[in-house]
């Protein structure tokens, strides 16, 4: 078979002109689909502030996970703790914020973010986003470069900088697996119990109900209708990382 | 040509010495045995054959691994149909539930080492 001129021009264009439109077919498609879970938490700090000294929902967390206690901030495992106003709103305050607002303490934890930076750098795909919007950690996987804590502005990410079993008071809970040093850790907004239909921890030991869970995706779960009925801030929403945790005031 | 009787001599003492450590073990009736594995109690029947789990249980965990943690697919069936969570600690571990007596006594006459239990605890592991 031979091949004039004009016709490899054409062939070449249209291969050209497939290559191109790929991209954005592939986002077509995506919207198309029909649209799955999509995991959200909203949480009210005015009621979290209710009851003072209140850590009911990091014990519960921390317990079933096997986080240790490590008071040296630098050796810290993070999966959910508090953080005063003022650090982790620092774009939503001014000089003239009232005092008491900026020292309030939220809970703070891993934003499972629609554009997560962590899962952008990570050379393994150690840390990946599930289609129902938690962002997994397979610590099979991590080689503990510690690029995503690099990339997450939240924090929310802690390195193993020592076996972790060594700071645990007691036998571990054989229910949760614990990590070992070297690897990154995070929060997973509790999969293994979405994978049983039940709520994350945190939100089921918050006496206050002031931790809500629920699905985006759904415009009747009650995530939305808070977020509907109340005017809803989240952390440092320049960076474009869509967090899937709100916070309403 | 007078030197072949040395020659051929010198060879078998040597093939000899060699093989000493055989002969020696054969003799003396030390050599290895495949180590005694204690068996759950109350449980007859494994997640696959036990043909199969001898030879590849290492390729059943890894696909169980990938299965939950990057699939979210935690329900297993087995050849005979019964149903199982594909878990390592809640499944496996609690028939098997002496690890020194059944999966380090193996491990250690293969000469691997695993690292599953460094993060896998059970109150027995530990």
């Amino acid at each position: 078979m031979t091949i004039d001129r004009r016709q490899f021009l054409g062939l070449a264009g249209l291969s050209a002109l497939g290559f191109a439109t790929k991209p954005s077919l592939e986002t077509i498609g995506r919207q198309l689909r029909a649209p799955g879970r999509r995991w959200a938490m909203v949480v009210d700090p005015k009621k979290c502030l209710e009851l003072d000294g209140c850590t009911r929902c990091i014990a519960a967390c921390h317990a079933a996970h096997n986080v240790p206690p490590i008071a040296e901030p630098r050796h810290e495992v993070k999966w959910i703790w508090k953080e005063r106003f003022e650090r982790a709103f620092p774009s939503d305050q001014n000089a003239h914020t009232d005092d008491a607002l900026k020292s309030k303490l939220l809970p703070v934890l891993c934003n499972h973010c629609e554009n997560p930076p962590c899962v952008r750098v990570c050379p393994t795909r150690a840390t990946w986003k599930r289609d129902d919007g938690i962002v997994m950690m397979d610590y099979h996987r991590c080689i503990g470069c510690r690029y995503c804590m690099g990339a997450c502005p939240y924090g929310s990410r802690s390195f193993n900088w020592d076996d972790p079993l060594r700071h645990m008071g007691g036998v571990p809970s054989s229910d949760y697996p614990t990590r070992t040093k070297g690897v990154v850790e995070k929060c997973t907004f509790c999969e293994e119990r979405l994978a049983k239909r039940q709520r994350p921890l945190c939100v089921e030991a918050c006496p206050e109900g002031a931790l809500v869970f629920g699905d985006l995706a759904d415009s009747t779960s009650q995530v939305r209708e808070l977020l509907r009925a109340r005017h809803s801030i989240r952390r440092k929403p320049e960076l474009g990382t869509q967090p899937a945790v709100y916070y309403v005031i | 040509m007078s030197d072949r009787p040395l020659i051929i001599g010198g060879l078998v003492l040597f093939l000899g010495l060699v093989t000493f450590p055989v002969w020696y073990n054969v003799a003396a009736g030390t050599g290895a045995r495949a180590p005694a594995l204690a068996r759950p109690a109350t449980e007859k029947a494994c997640v696959a054959p036990r043909d199969y789990m001898r030879t590849s249980h290492m390729a059943l965990l890894v696909t169980w691994r990938e299965d939950v943690v990057r699939r979210g697919d935690r329900s297993y069936v087995a050849y005979d149909g019964r149903h199982y969570e594909k878990n390592l600690t809640g499944t496996c571990l609690t028939c098997h539930d002496d690890k020194a007596k059944f999966c380090d006594r193996c491990h250690d006459y293969a000469g691997v080492s695993p690292t599953c239990t460094e993060c896998h605890v059970t109150p027995m592991t530990r």
